[in-house]
């Protein structure tokens, strides 16, 4: 789950991360109440889940409370590569000196975690990257042995940080990591890192990913989630327990196992090139496809209005087709008339000859059965398109 | 030969007692798998009827393998536990360990996968991953062992059942080994350490390697192949339809901005003259073609 700066800055304030004043409005109002209590210059900053705001104009110094309203007033609502505005995070201005960067993160291909610092900061890590890789320290942490003091102070001075802030810098680091842990983060950035004109290190801007995996320990992470954002469909299977994302396409898709789903929507979308139709959904139900577990999510994929037609896809490995079959019929049963899209179904593996047996002798007037995946992922496009 | 296990592999199952550890050691068991012991803290000493085949169970990895010589182990314990569970795999040293769990926090498995390699005598597979069969000899994991028999296919996937698709779409020829190394983004097992097994095996001809979004796993086994790899490869990737930013039912399944992309995989692969199959049926009718010759 991405945060939002907000929440990053709030999750930074708890972990002692030297962070400004700072208060989220999703009103005018709200925001000239929130710089009125901060006094003074305030930014008011668009939180969107997408880099570039500032260029988009989500971004605005205000002088007062007043001039923060009548800022707040443009942001909110303005459409950001996509992302709509709904909040803004009204912060308190600060003199700054100079912009640094500082992250910690999960590395797939290390398999361990990696701190990046550099002096450049307040742009894009990877321009840094690419246009000053000296500034740049990329350092490797192992999980079990985490970040000594003297091990933030060499990171500091690898990301040739100024000797009169290493101190200070590498101090930030360890609080970090300290929060990195506690929340179980995959990224935590700090981007810009600031100098203040009276010498202070802040974090002006965060970026944070937690780990859904995790949820377990943390069920105040429960309340960070953007339930706005999430789309409806979505919303509904994650009720069901279900793991569905809603795409833009009109042929419904179910299948078991996060791969051949997958593989299932690039098949159906070469498929629909033909017939100009493409996947409408990624729905995994997973090793036990039960007749509830198939009813619920036969449900939510016939209760969106862009389907047209719907493909089952299953390879039975310790899911038994035969109970995917009673599953499909029973499903039937249970949605009734509500059920009008046509359902092509490709069963294979585990049972399979009872399972087509089951779904013949049905003989449901919406159900259609093949033999081969590609070939009724060619049928499931071809009655979208009609 | 085939690859990590084989007829003398001697299986631990940590949390037999559960109910999936349940089902699967009866599966493993009815297919083959030389299961010797089950380890489940706290119920040490308890026998447990598998099907008519009497199974012990124990308080620890270490007491197991004392008792029966076990030298793998496939881990069913859930998320909360599964840390705890692997360590004490690690401890004993047991050079296999299987990490069958599905939604361990990726902070558990950097720092058992980091414990692993300090230790360096253990080679851990998943987590979140079917396990793994060499037909005939062992299966261990969730595999199913009906699909197909021995053969001189290698298979190393990220996913259970395009993993189990291609075993069917290519079951006349047989596998030497399939290995579903797991769909979470830290992994014990990567596609370049099957790839090098695979090209390391006398009775490995050739090698189906499925990837998936996410990471860049698969762009380094590219460039691993074009080094090391003489024997035949197929690929196929799934995901080039995903959605930026949204993860696809596994973990690590996620194309973050322009990185992690199927499109990039794939060009990886076929650089280094890898055929890549745009559907499951096709890259099995690549293979057949290589293996017809």
């Amino acid at each position: 789950m991405d945060l939002f700066e907000y929440q990053a800055r709030d999750l930074f304030e708890s972990h002692h991360v030297p962070v400004l004043a700072g208060a989220v409005a999703t009103t005018a109002e709200e925001a000239f109440a929130a710089a009125s209590a901060m006094g003074g210059k305030v930014v008011v900053k668009a939180q969107v889940k997408i880099g570039g705001r500032g260029k988009a104009g989500g971004v605005k110094l205000a002088v007062d409370a007043d001039d923060a309203r009548e800022k707040a007033t443009a942001i909110l609502g303005m459409d950001i590569k996509g992302h709509t505005v709904h909040k803004v995070m009204i912060a308190q201005a600060a003199p700054i000196v100079s912009e640094y960067y500082l992250a910690i993160l999960l590395d797939r291909a290390n398999r361990n975690f990696l701190v990046m610092a550099s002096v450049a900061g307040g742009m894009e890590i990877e321009e840094v990257a690419h246009t000053s890789p000296e500034k740049l320290a990329r350092v490797g942490i192992d999980p079990n042995i985490g970040i000594s003091l003297e091990k933030a102070k060499e990171i500091a001075r690898a990301g040739q940080f100024p000797e009169d802030v290493v101190d200070q810098v590498a101090d930030v680091l360890l609080k970090l990591w300290a929060a990195f842990i506690a929340e179980d983060a995959t990224l935590m950035e700090i981007n810009p890192l600031v100098k203040t004109e009276d010498g202070r290190i802040i974090a002006l801007d965060g970026k944070v990913t937690l780990d859904d995996n995790a949820g377990f320990r943390h069920p105040d992470h429960e309340a960070l989630i953007d339930h706005a954002a999430t789309n409806p469909l979505e919303a509904m299977a994650k009720e069901k327990d279900l793991n569905y994302v809603k795409l833009d396409g009109e042929v419904g898709i179910i299948g078991n196992g996060a791969g051949l789903v997958m593989s299932t929507l690039d098949v159906v979308a070469y498929a629909g090139e033909k017939y100009g139709v493409k996947p409408a959904n990624f729905l995994d139900i997973g090793g036990g496809a039960s007749a509830e577990v198939m009813a619920n999510g036969l449900s939510i994929i016939l209760g969106d209005t862009d389907v047209k037609s719907v493909f089952v896809n299953v390879f039975g490995g310790i899911t038994a087709c035969d109970a995917v079959a009673n599953g499909i019929v029973q499903a039937l049963q249970i949605l009734g008339s509500s059920a009008t899209k046509p359902i092509v179904v490709r069963l294979d593996g585990n049972n399979v000859i009872e399972g087509r047996r089951i779904l013949n002798e049905a003989a449901h007037p919406l159900i259609e059965q093949l033999d081969t995946m590609d070939g009724a992922a060619a049928r499931a496009a071809e009655l979208a398109a009609k | 030969m085939a690859i990590f296990i084989n007829e003398h592999s001697k299986v631990l199952v940590q949390g037999m007692t559960g109910s999936e550890g349940t089902k699967h050691t009866k599966r493993m068991l009815a297919s083959g798998t030389n299961i010797v012991g089950g380890v489940t803290p706290g119920k040490g000493g308890q026998v447990v009827d598998m099907d008519g085949r009497e199974i012990p169970v124990f308080n620890s990895v270490s007491e197991a393998v004392a008792a029966t010589g076990a030298n793998a182990s496939v881990i069913f314990v859930p998320p909360k536990f599964a840390k705890a569970a692997v360590i004490d795999a690690i401890d004993a040293e047991l050079p296999i360990v299987v990490v069958i769990t599905e939604g361990i926090p990726v902070h558990d498995s950097a720092a058992f996968y980091a414990y692993a390699e300090s230790k360096g005598t253990t080679r851990l597979i998943g987590p979140n991953c079917p396990g793994l069969i060499s037909p005939g000899k062992s299966n261990i994991g969730i595999i199913p062992a009906d699909i197909t028999g021995p053969g001189r296919i290698g298979l190393v996937s990220k996913s259970g059942t395009l993993t189990y698709q291609m075993m069917y779409e290519l079951r006349d020829f047989g596998f030497s080994t399939a290995v579903g190394i797991g769909g979470d983004p830290i992994i014990g097992t990567t596609h370049i350490d099957c790839l090098r097994a695979f090209q390391d095996d006398p009775d490995t001809d050739a090698i189906v390697m499925i990837g998936e979004i996410g990471g860049d796993a698969e762009e380094r086994a590219a460039a691993f192949i074009g080094e090391y790899v003489t024997k035949p490869v197929v690929g196929y990737v799934a995901g080039f339809t995903a959605p930026e930013g949204k993860t696809m039912g596994h973990a690590g399944a996620i194309v973050s901005g322009s990185s992690g992309t199927a499109a990039a995989k794939k060009e990886a692969l076929e650089a280094v003259g890898v055929a890549v199959g745009k559907t499951p049926s096709e890259t099995a009718a690549l293979m057949r073609k290589i293996l017809q010759g």
